[in-house]
């Protein structure tokens, strides 16, 4: 959920560039359909949904006993370009990529937590997303027009559905981990709940079972501003001009829950933009104000506005227990992968009780799990900034599993 | 490899049987169970509440819940474990009698280990410095101390009779040579020791 432009501006050890040691290096998005006529996906809501492309990316290589594979999933505004330097930018019209690595770079790569000297790394585009994988910006096959509201309202455990069509098709029977943080750390959950012998671990970070009715109420806040837009026009706007101002509030209002009070406070405090004295207007006058609204231009540039709407419904309807009647141990008795829960001291968007409950749920369920509270002061964007803690953990985990 | 020096631990390791199931609570950095795990194929799961241990005992390669043992254990059900380890922790706890129903509870047979106030070595110093004693088992001054309820062989043996627990074995020891519990004398001759219990 938090934005990857925002942690890389982070980044105080700056890249890895694309001839670093360190770094995968230059990167090609590749595309695969995964359901057709013939073999519709079957989604939640019902429907037999085709075609469904898959955007993804791979690092490292896949051994002979095809068993160091990892699939990263990403949260709600990333993307399958998880790490290194897309060679496609220009053709792909995405120069947002052109002066950053992939959004999780700090972590993937060679001799990094996800070393792809080791492992076989794969990241791929969720349903619904707009960076490749089949969303409301694609054109369907019936209309010829892009879906917009047609789109079928998508879950977590779809998109998951779908990532599992992927691990057959790249002749892997069983992953060594699944890993992923907020929204990506929630797909991990209903892989280790839904496919137990398809994985050998789950790396869940600053996620929980279930988001909590405040962060149902943000969702629905931006979600608004996105549907109040005038330019909405009930979701078909593609081909005009697109609700960028509604989509800009619910950024903004998304980054607010990304960081932590006392973030805030470190790194803007109460400065003014311009010097140190008010200019008593009303417009962008706090550096706090001129962050969010940078936040939220840049992120219209490069994201669909009826992607948000249906990702962030995703986040909100999964409940890892909703199957269980509620009843989380229950719902986690399935689990055979061993699972490390990490969670972030100020995260208040997951707070750490929640991620805690899922392992309360395993250890009633006499399951082994481990659950790690980091201390950070960087709220729920922890999980993307806090690699140098996270590092050694998921090296000596992955080195066991 | 790891190793470990300390008389308890090594006295654990080797009363823990084979392929049995071990709660370490309080595991510090996870030696024991990590050493339990690889030799002796225990099902393990531990409990830690400091972060910096609970990561160190991670990387050690064991499964670690961060919690507060304060807050009881009701996530863990009942008899769900061989063993429940409660290794020199019970003096830093401020609920440390919940923290000895719950593994009672939790645990077909327990393992707890603390330092002896009533310890010649400590009574002594006590009297002879008219200060808190500082010894080696008990290294701290009194104001920079975790251990918050220091207590004796024998406040320790009138719980468990209270209680309806079980001694199945003691352990007293003093620097590194430890022996089976003998009363009266241990009372003033351990500086530290070891149970093994369970509930009635």
């Amino acid at each position: 959920m938090t934005d990857p432009l925002n942690a890389s501006l982070e980044n105080k050890s700056g890249y890895d560039g694309p001839d670093s040691p360190y770094s995968v290096g230059w990167t090609r998005p590749k595309k695969v359909i995964l359901a057709d006529r013939d073999n519709p996906l079957p989604l939640d809501c019902g429907s037999n949904f085709y075609p469904v492309t898959v955007e993804y990316e791979t690092y490292g290589a896949l051994n002979k006993a095809k068993d160091n594979a990892i699939f990263i999933i990403h949260a709600l505004s990333g993307d399958a370009h998880a790490a290194g330097w897309d060679a496609d930018w220009e053709k792909d019209n995405r120069p947002w990529r052109g002066d950053r690595p992939g959004w999780w770079d700090q972590m993937i790569g060679p001799g990094k937590a996800f070393d792809t000297s080791r492992y076989y790394v794969v990241c791929a585009n969720i349903l619904g997303s707009c960076y490749g994988t089949t969303g409301p910006w694609e054109n369907g096959p019936r209309s010829g027009k892009p879906y917009a509201l047609d789109f079928p309202v998508v879950t977590v455990e779809d998109s998951v559905r779908l990532q599992v069509r992927l691990q057959d098709y790249l002749g892997i029977k069983q992953l060594r981990a699944v890993a992923g943080g907020s929204l990506g750390g929630q797909q991990a959950l209903a892989w280790a709940i839904n496919y137990p012998d398809r994985i050998r671990s789950a790396i869940i970070l600053a996620a929980s079972a279930r988001l909590g009715a405040q962060g149902l109420a943000f969702n629905a806040v931006g979600r608004q501003a996105i549907m109040n837009d005038p330019c909405f026009q009930g979701g078909s706007y593609y081909g005009s001009k697109p609700p960028a101002s509604g989509l800009e509030v619910a950024r903004m209002l998304g980054h607010i829950t990304y960081l932590s009070n006392s973030s805030m406070e470190g790194k803007f405090g109460r400065r003014f933009q311009n010097g140190s004295r008010p200019c008593y207007r009303l417009n962008s006058e706090f550096s706090v104000e001129s962050y969010l609204e940078h936040q939220g231009r840049s992120f219209v540039q490069r994201f669909d506005a009826n992607s948000y709407l249906y990702l962030t419904r995703a986040m909100d309807y999964f409940d890892a227990a909703g199957a269980a009647g509620g009843d989380l141990a229950s719902a986690c008795s399935a689990i055979q992968a061993r699972l490390l829960l990490i969670a972030y001291s100020s995260d208040w968007l997951y707070p750490s009780k929640d991620t805690r409950a899922i392992a309360k749920a395993m250890l009633a369920n006499e399951q082994p799990v481990s659950f790690i509270e980091i201390p950070s002061g960087y709220g729920h964007d922890a999980f993307l900034l806090e690699s140098e803690q996270t590092t050694p953990l998921l090296e000596s985990f992955l080195k066991k599993v | 490899m790891i190793s470990s020096k300390r008389w308890d631990h090594r006295l654990i390791f080797s009363l823990v049987e084979p392929g049995s199931s071990v709660l370490d609570l309080g595991c510090g950095n996870g030696e024991l169970l990590a050493r339990l795990i690889e030799k002796k194929q225990v099902r393990g799961q531990a409990v830690e509440a400091d972060h910096d241990q609970v990561s160190a005992a991670f990387q050690n390669g064991v499964d670690v819940y961060q919690g507060d043992l304060n807050r009881g254990l009701p996530e863990f059900r009942t008899k769900s474990f061989d063993y429940v380890i409660l290794e020199k922790t019970l003096q830093v706890l401020t609920r440390p009698m919940l923290v000895l129903e719950e593994m009672l509870r939790i645990g077909d047979a327990c393992f707890v280990s603390f330092p002896n106030f009533n310890f010649s070595g400590v009574v002594e110093k006590l009297l002879e410095t008219e200060r808190m004693p500082v010894t080696e088992a008990l290294p701290y001054y009194w104001y920079d101390t975790p251990n918050i309820h220091l207590f004796t062989l024998y406040d320790f043996i009138d719980w468990i009779e209270d209680h309806q627990v079980v001694i199945i074995d003691g352990y007293a020891a003093a620097g590194e040579t430890w022996r089976h519990l003998k009363l009266p004398e241990d009372s003033k001759s351990a500086e530290e020791l070891l149970f093994l219990l369970r509930k009635e």
